[in-house]
């Protein structure tokens, strides 16, 4: 332990001196009030630190101590239901401990102080290696917990408890290492800037199935995979946040609400343990762990508040699972390096953000990927990051800099915002990398047509684009009747396909085989009125057609009916567009 | 500390509303100090940052009559707090928290830190209790929540005050609960604060107001306090004495601009337009503030009023504060020109918190329905506007025609209201529904087919 004493403060930074000794990222106790620091440089016997904590009322000359070990998540059961700050620390203990209001020079423990049931997995003799499974507790309904060994731990298992109840705070195995026994808790504590090891990447294969249409058909994330999600304010970043966490089909979701609202995350909290996972039944809290360091709280731990959530989402990624993360918004994250950079006197890079906002950002994204564990099976973890560009304007630093490294983009859109188009995704402007990759995936699980459909559907919106140029200056009625075809299907795919209701208790999720279900008669519609176009009958007329206004109710209906409702309506446009036709040639 | 020196002399260095103290010593960031000038003005300041001997400090009431030399400074060894006691309502504070109305002073119950704490947000209670505006635009189209912080966007020349006064004159909760109304002034004219002050003597509830004001004409940097000094007002009526309150902040550029000033003359790395690059954080701190505690009786709902510079929604202030508050009232020129009162422009306003607060039990089940039918179809006939400009009214269809005319309707008849025209939740649907009589039935895709049957008037108005 080193000491020393406070020389400087301004705002979330804080110099001390006699610090020599002191390592960069240490954790330190600042003032009298113990308030949880981080060394972020040093300089001679000087460290300068960012203090997650208000430092209103700290005085020069108070003492300083530095902990010994970097900034940690102590990682273990008893996370998954649990929300945390910037710093896990639990919000649920801060409110029993302090009242409604977080005060400061609090620590709690990260993980309930209780007992769980233990099941070991291997037995004494074993030889055991850093990131191996020894056992497992069922930690929610929906979460096996697996006891891992630390990563940096390997040797022979020297003992190992049976089959029962332990304390979170009980030894549960002892390993003979090359330096001695060491024993195992069924938690360990991991740096939250140091990635987690892992012995392998794989190439994205499947998608993060969503129940959002215009994600999942249109602009698909893989497990694995990364998206970013910029959008002005109002335009939706932070429903279509909760809709992922909601309905993605992860098996761990990770929500970091990093510098937002305060009612978002209780809106989270009382929406969530009403909700059902659609394919398990289950609460989905029962696979949720949060973090919650909104805009008033300090902003150094919102700063920390993405690594630790990053760090959480690798570990359960480690015994094998796939856990969606969501970041909201990168935007304050970002603000917050540059509010720090800027008390550090740094140069600045563009519009005062530091130069290595870059580098910082794509560290971030890079934690995520599809992976084989140091246990053996494979896990992943999708980051999906909000980004609020200042203005709505997509040349800021922020949302470039992601864009360079996320594979998906998701553009929101503030003009579609205004026509009450949610969720307000521009399908001109985003794209997916991902679309070869998880096609097999849909192939094989869903639909051979699933790719053939989204494409066709895809250059009709943008046939749909050039064509509405033309109508702005000469008005929908001098084109001719095979474009106005295009017109009203695109509007079709654009209002009954493209807009979902987040707030409908059935359209809130969609189910892949519905999506494809959806697009497909949609397309059909489009090529049977095409046909009749070319035989001279008007788009109105076909518009009128018995049929055309089911297809707008489709995705109302719950998914057991959707098969029935469909051959219904097929049955009529089938009828309608003989009658036409009859008609017609009767003329 | 006691015994540490704590007033120095040793004035180093005075720029802009800053100045420089050094060979302090224990000085504690954020805390406040007394600043005597050499003709004995007294003055006040915080400490913005320290840096071993040197402490840089911001004087509220601006540097004018201080000097290197023959200035004291004292440092007071506590960070700013407002004495606080339920005999404020009814009074008038300065922008710092002191009474200016001739009446004596507060004996406080209690003193508090004017940054107040962060709200856990697992003590949060999510807002959903529908307030009542008499104002259609905000009740059927944005509606306005007990909790939630929402500003109105405006302009300068635009009725904003009008519009503000009106709902503080006419918002209730359906069960009954009045409204305290904790009222900050930021820099707006005497005669702008006069309005309000009539306004509510209008009321007949000036015993239920708190008024802090900080006016054109006195100290810019002290602006950064008002804002602080009133919510925690507000928060000790609302969470210790169970009060609802309504907290009107006007007019938050003039906070920014304050808040820039300090900034440059601390010769930071300024952000977009100058502003500082921890603008957002900051206004956080603020509105922030609003909001409800799950067991505890009282309820701060914010409307902050920014005026944007040249109408511009991009401007840094209303932007950053579009990403922390829960939507916006935004008032538009056009409609003004148009002679409408109240010019709210509903299609770009928004009211996040709305879908929990509307609905049965609530306002009414078919409210949902009814206010996307009506966003719908207002926004068809706009865009017929703008296709009338181009191709000529006779080009356009029976139907869009139709559309047109509601559009025109909606803003003559629905958006416009007389300044003292308190109406109903039930008036305002009411005249919602009169005015989709205007379409074809069939046209209503966005309503439940069981509302349109309850509630849309067969007997046509055309």
């Amino acid at each position: 332990m080193i000491e020393g004493n406070i020389i400087k403060i301004s705002g979330p930074v804080v110099v001390a001196e006699n610090m020599k000794g002191a390592k960069m990222y240490e954790v330190v106790r600042v003032g009298e009030h113990n308030l949880i620091g981080e060394i972020i440089e040093l300089i001679h016997d000087r460290a300068t630190m960012q203090v997650y904590e208000e430092t209103a009322g700290l005085h020069v000359g108070e003492k300083v101590v530095s902990m010994g070990s970097p900034l940690s998540v102590k990682l273990g059961p008893g996370l998954i239901r649990n929300i945390y700050d910037g710093i896990q620390r639990p919000l649920e203990d801060l409110k029993a401990a302090q009242g409604n209001f977080i005060e400061k020079g609090f620590s709690a423990d990260e993980l309930p102080l209780k007992t769980w049931k233990f099941t070991p997995t291997v037995s004494a003799g074993t030889t055991i290696s850093g990131g191996m499974v020894i056992g497992e507790v069922p930690e929610s309904e929906l979460v096996i917990h697996k006891i891992l060994v630390p990563p940096n731990v390997e040797g022979k298992l020297v003992d190992i408890v049976p089959k029962g109840e332990y304390h979170i705070e009980d030894d549960v195995a002892t390993v003979l290492t090359t330096d001695g026994e060491k024993k195992l808790k069924m938690y360990h504590s991991w740096p939250v800037r140091v990635p987690r090891p892992y012995v392998n990447k794989f190439p994205p294969a499947m998608p993060l199935v969503t129940g959002q249409r215009v994600l999942d058909t249109f602009f698909p994330i893989a497990k694995g995979g990364t998206a970013g999600i910029p959008g002005g304010f109002g335009t939706g970043k932070t429903v279509t946040q909760h809709q992922l966490a909601k309905w993605a089909d992860a098996e761990i979701v990770v929500y970091v609400g990093c510098g937002e609202r305060g009612n978002e995350m209780t809106q989270v909290l009382n929406e969530f343990p009403k909700l059902k996972d659609p394919r398990t039944g289950k609460p989905i809290t029962e696979r949720t762990v949060l973090i919650a360091n909104t805009s008033n709280m300090p902003v150094a731990a919102r700063e920390a508040s993405i690594y630790t959530g990053v760090t959480i989402a690798e570990y359960f990624r480690d015994m094998g699972y796939d856990v969606a993360l969501m970041a909201d918004s990168t935007s304050r994250w970002a603000e917050a390096l540059r509010e720090i950079s800027g008390r550090l006197e740094e140069m600045p890079g563009e519009a005062g953000f530091p130069a290595y906002l870059s580098s910082k950002l794509s560290g971030f994204y890079e934690r995520s990927g599809r992976v084989e564990s140091l246990c053996g099976d494979s896990g992943s973890i999708s980051i999906i990051g909000a980004v609020s560009p200042p203005g709505g304007d997509f040349s800021e630093p922020v949302t470039q800099n992601t864009l360079r490294v996320v594979k998906v983009f998701w553009a929101l859109d503030k003009s579609l915002k205004d026509q009450r188009h949610f969720p307000s995704i521009n399908w001109l402007t985003s794209y997916s990398l991902y679309l070869d990759d998880v096609n097999p995936w849909w192939s094989k699980n869903v639909s051979s047509e699933w790719k053939e459909t989204r494409d066709r559907a895809m250059e009709l919106l943008q046939k749909e684009n050039e064509l509405k140029e033309i109508v702005q200056l000469i008005g929908p009625d001098a084109l001719p009747e095979r474009e106005r075809v295009i017109l009203l299907a695109s509007q079709i795919i654009r209002e009954d396909f493209l807009q979902q209701n987040a707030f409908h208790e059935v359209d809130s999720f969609c189910s892949e085989k519905k999506q494809v279900a959806m697009l497909k008669i949609m397309m059909d519609f489009y090529d049977m009125a095409v046909k009749l176009a070319d035989e001279g009958i008007t788009m109105l007329e076909i518009r009128e057609v018995s049929g055309v206004s089911k297809i707008a109710r489709l995705k109302y209906i719950k998914e057991e009916d959707v098969d029935s409702y469909i051959v219904g309506i097929y049955a009529e446009l089938k009828q309608g567009y003989e009658k036409l036709l009859e008609n017609y040639k009767g003329r | 500390m006691a015994d540490v020196q704590r007033e120095y002399s040793s004035v180093r260095e005075i720029s802009g509303p800053i100045i420089i103290v050094e060979g302090v010593e224990g000085v504690s960031y954020s805390e406040v100090v007394e600043i005597t000038t050499p003709d004995n003005t007294k003055k006040h300041g915080q400490v913005l940052e320290v840096d071993g001997d040197v402490a840089i400090i911001q004087v509220f009431e601006g540097t004018s009559g201080t000097s290197t030399s023959g200035t004291r400074v004292r440092f007071t060894g506590r960070t700013l707090h407002l004495p606080v006691s339920e005999d404020m309502l009814g009074r008038v504070f300065n922008g710092m928290g002191e009474p200016i109305d001739d009446c004596p002073e507060i004996i406080p119950e209690e003193e508090r830190d004017i940054n107040g704490l962060p709200i856990n947000p697992s003590a949060r209670e999510y807002p959903r209790d529908f307030i009542q505006t008499g104002i259609s635009a905000i009740d059927g189209m944005n509606t306005l929540v007990r909790g939630q912080k929402l500003p109105i966007f405006s302009g300068s020349g635009m009725p904003h005050n009008e519009i503000a006064a009106q709902i503080t004159r006419q918002a209730k909760v359906l069960t009954g609960e009045e409204f305290g109304i904790v009222f900050a002034a930021m820099g707006i004219t005497y005669e702008e604060a006069n309005f309000f002050k009539e306004n509510f003597k209008k009321t007949g509830a000036l015993e239920k107001v708190v008024m802090f004001l900080n006016l054109a004409d006195d100290p810019a940097i002290e602006r950064i306090i008002t804002p602080r000094v009133a919510l925690t007002a507000a928060e000790y009526l609302a969470f210790e004495k169970g009060m609802h309150l309504l907290v009107i902040l006007t007019d938050m550029t003039n906070y920014c601009e304050a808040l820039r000033e300090i900034s440059a003359a601390r010769e930071e790395v300024p952000g977009r337009r100058g502003y500082p690059g921890y603008m957002y954080t900051d206004l956080a701190s603020i509105y922030e503030r609003a909001g409800r505690i799950e067991g505890v009786k009282g309820s701060i709902t914010q409307m902050p009023i920014l005026t944007m510079p040249d109408d511009d929604m991009n401007h840094p202030i209303p932007d950053l504060s579009g990403y922390i508050t829960e939507g916006q009232i935004i008032v538009s020129r056009d409609l003004q020109r148009k002679g409408i009162y109240p010019p709210i422009d509903v299609s770009p306003s928004l009211s996040r918190l709305m879908k929990d607060g509307i609905g049965k039990g609530r306002t009414r089940e078919d409210h949902d329905g009814l206010q996307n039918q009506l966003f719908g179809a207002y926004a068809k006939g706009k865009e017929m506007r703008d296709l009338v400009a181009v191709v000529g009214e006779d080009a356009l269809s029976e139907l869009d025609k139709r559309y047109l005319t509601f559009s025109e309707e909606f803003e003559k008849k629905f958006i416009r209201q007389k300044k003292d025209e308190n109406r109903s939740i039930e008036e305002t649907f009411e005249l919602g529904w009169k005015l989709l009589a205007m379409l074809p039935e069939e046209e209503l895709k966005r309503v439940d087919q069981k509302y349109i049957d309850k509630y849309y008037p067969r007997t046509k108005s055309e």
